[in-house]
């Protein structure tokens, strides 16, 4: 090829542009929008950790931020499947025993490490927008090697996922049937949708094998997980204020805020 | 219809260099690449642009455009409001060599850097036998042209030029991918792409996604993928383990 410059020196160089971006589009709204609403969750989350209102007896509605409820101060009837592993010792909140794993699993998912690098830390907050960061070292180091332990809370998001699906169907067969059972319900879809549509799943399902041909069923299933898989973005936030919307719902007939018949 | 657009040019050798302002006419159905043609023709002789098929399949003409990675040849004028102020810069992340020419032997280095197709042992060329299953995953990413617009956004080697020596960018890494999924390729790339090519320094931020001009999903079907490998390999204990107990072959 021709060189069109005759000094290696010169060729060295990037085009000395001074501005942070060029780009002319409201590029910053997109990770405002998902600041705010990664913060409202937090927020929200924080909050329902400490409000003791997460049980209905009389609807058999358990919001899903204390599900399972696993101590003993948990009321008889919201403890998961009786049981109360925990002894007498343990006074906290029952939600902190479990919100680890949802936690964990939407704080490594590939989708959220997105967002939250994006609009948290701006590293970077959309594409062609120089970082506010003078060094980078990614996910090669202490903390953020630990991202690679996605999979292990994948495992327990399905323990977890099983756990709210058994609270939507005591709710779906109490009778008489309440608006709440229907949200708890659609929670459920929505958290499935989300937690068999992650990378992880993806990879374990077949991702993993070079002959898809040779394993017809992990095949079938790695197909069915990459369509779920196609749509994580979305399944991530609808899912997320599912979660949220189903939990305040729970918590509000406890409350006795609202309360109308068939609530 | 045409009308007189304006439009910013970065003009310069080296790093050095300037904005220059131009008012141009634009016609029907052109694109940003024909502009910059008409500039040459009419305003600006030695403005310096590489260019080849005009149909969006060499990945020549990547440039950036109201500073977006993008094909000039492939952009249309039509999507900017005639009132707007077009500003064409070369790549960011490569050296310039004169005006929107940029210096990609980075791109060439890395691809030299991974090893090429390697078969098993005994097996010859017009002996492969595959299903088109297993090598569908595979010819998705066959379908890159080249651009390295995906390796100009990534924010690893544009915002830090430091870490070139230790990322091969998303472009490179794809090809990791697509070698490490080809049923009969035999290298050790799981090691070579986390080690060497710096696989761990991606942080999903989808960039390279975005600005591909094939579509082509590299984070969804590349490097999420060659990251969970590597996971398997290296950081999973209990994957470790079923290989051992149960000698899973590759």
């Amino acid at each position: 090829m021709t060189q069109t410059t005759p000094e290696a020196t010169v060729r060295r160089q990037r085009a000395q542009v001074k501005v942070r971006t060029l780009r002319t589009d409201r590029w910053w709204l997109t990770p405002l929008l998902t600041f705010l609403g990664l913060s409202a969750f937090l927020i929200y989350g924080v909050w329902a950790i400490f409000d003791t209102s997460y049980y209905v007896p009389a609807s058999e509605y358990i919001a899903p931020f204390s599900s399972p409820c696993l101590a003993t101060s948990c009321p008889e009837g919201a403890r998961f499947l009786g049981l109360a592993p925990f002894g007498d010792w343990y006074a906290l909140p029952p939600g902190l025993l479990i919100l680890g794993l949802p936690g964990g699993f939407r704080l490594t998912c590939y989708y959220y490490r997105k967002s939250y690098y994006r609009s948290f830390w701006l590293a970077p907050a959309a594409c062609a927008v120089q970082e506010p960061h003078g060094k980078y070292t990614g996910e090669t180091r202490f903390p953020l090697i630990f991202q690679n332990i996605h999979r292990y809370f994948f495992y327990a998001a399905l323990l977890i996922g099983s756990v709210l699906t058994y609270d939507a169907i005591l709710a779906l067969v109490h009778k008489p049937l309440g608006l709440g059972s229907w949200i708890l319900a659609l929670n459920v879809v929505l958290i499935w949708g989300y937690t068999l549509g992650c990378h992880s799943c993806r990879h374990i399902t077949a991702g993993r094998l070079n002959h898809f041909s040779r394993h017809p069923l992990r095949y079938r299933a790695w197909t069915f997980v990459s369509k779920l898989n196609a749509k994580h973005q979305p399944l991530a936030w609808a899912s997320m204020f599912s979660v949220m919307g189903a939990d305040l719902y729970v918590r509000l007939v406890a409350k006795g805020i609202i309360a109308f018949p068939y609530a | 219809m045409s009308y007189k657009a304006k439009f910013k040019v970065w003009r310069g050798e080296g790093g050095e260099g300037k904005l220059e302002d131009f008012t141009v006419e634009v016609n029907e159905g052109e694109v940003v690449l024909d502009i910059i043609h008409r500039l040459q023709a009419t305003q600006a002789p030695d403005l310096a642009v590489r260019w080849n098929c005009k149909a969006g399949k060499c990945g020549s003409c990547s440039m950036e455009i109201n500073g977006k990675p993008r094909l000039g040849c492939m952009t249309r004028m039509s999507t900017f409001d005639p009132d707007e102020t077009i500003t064409v810069t070369p790549m960011r992340t490569f050296p310039v060599i004169k005006d929107l020419v940029t210096d990609v032997s980075y791109n060439y280095q890395k691809a030299r850097e991974v090893p090429s197709f390697t078969p098993p042992a005994g097996v010859r060329p017009g002996e492969y036998r595959m299903k088109q299953v297993d090598v569908e995953r595979s010819q998705e990413f066959r379908k890159c042209i080249e651009c390295f617009m995906c390796n100009n956004v990534c924010h690893v080697i544009r915002d830090h030029e430091e870490n070139k020596t230790n990322f091969s960018g998303p472009r490179f890494l794809m090809r990791i991918a697509e070698l490490d999924m080809h049923p009969y390729d035999v290298a050790d790339r799981q090691e070579a792409a986390q080690e060497q090519h710096g696989l761990g320094y991606c942080n999903i931020t989808k960039c390279c996604t975005e600005v591909c001009p094939e579509h082509i999903k590299i984070t969804d079907n590349a490097l999420i993928p060659m990251k969970e490998r590597v996971v398997d390999r290296k950081y999973d204990p209990l994957v470790w383990l079923g290989n051992k107990i149960f000698k899973r072959a590759k």
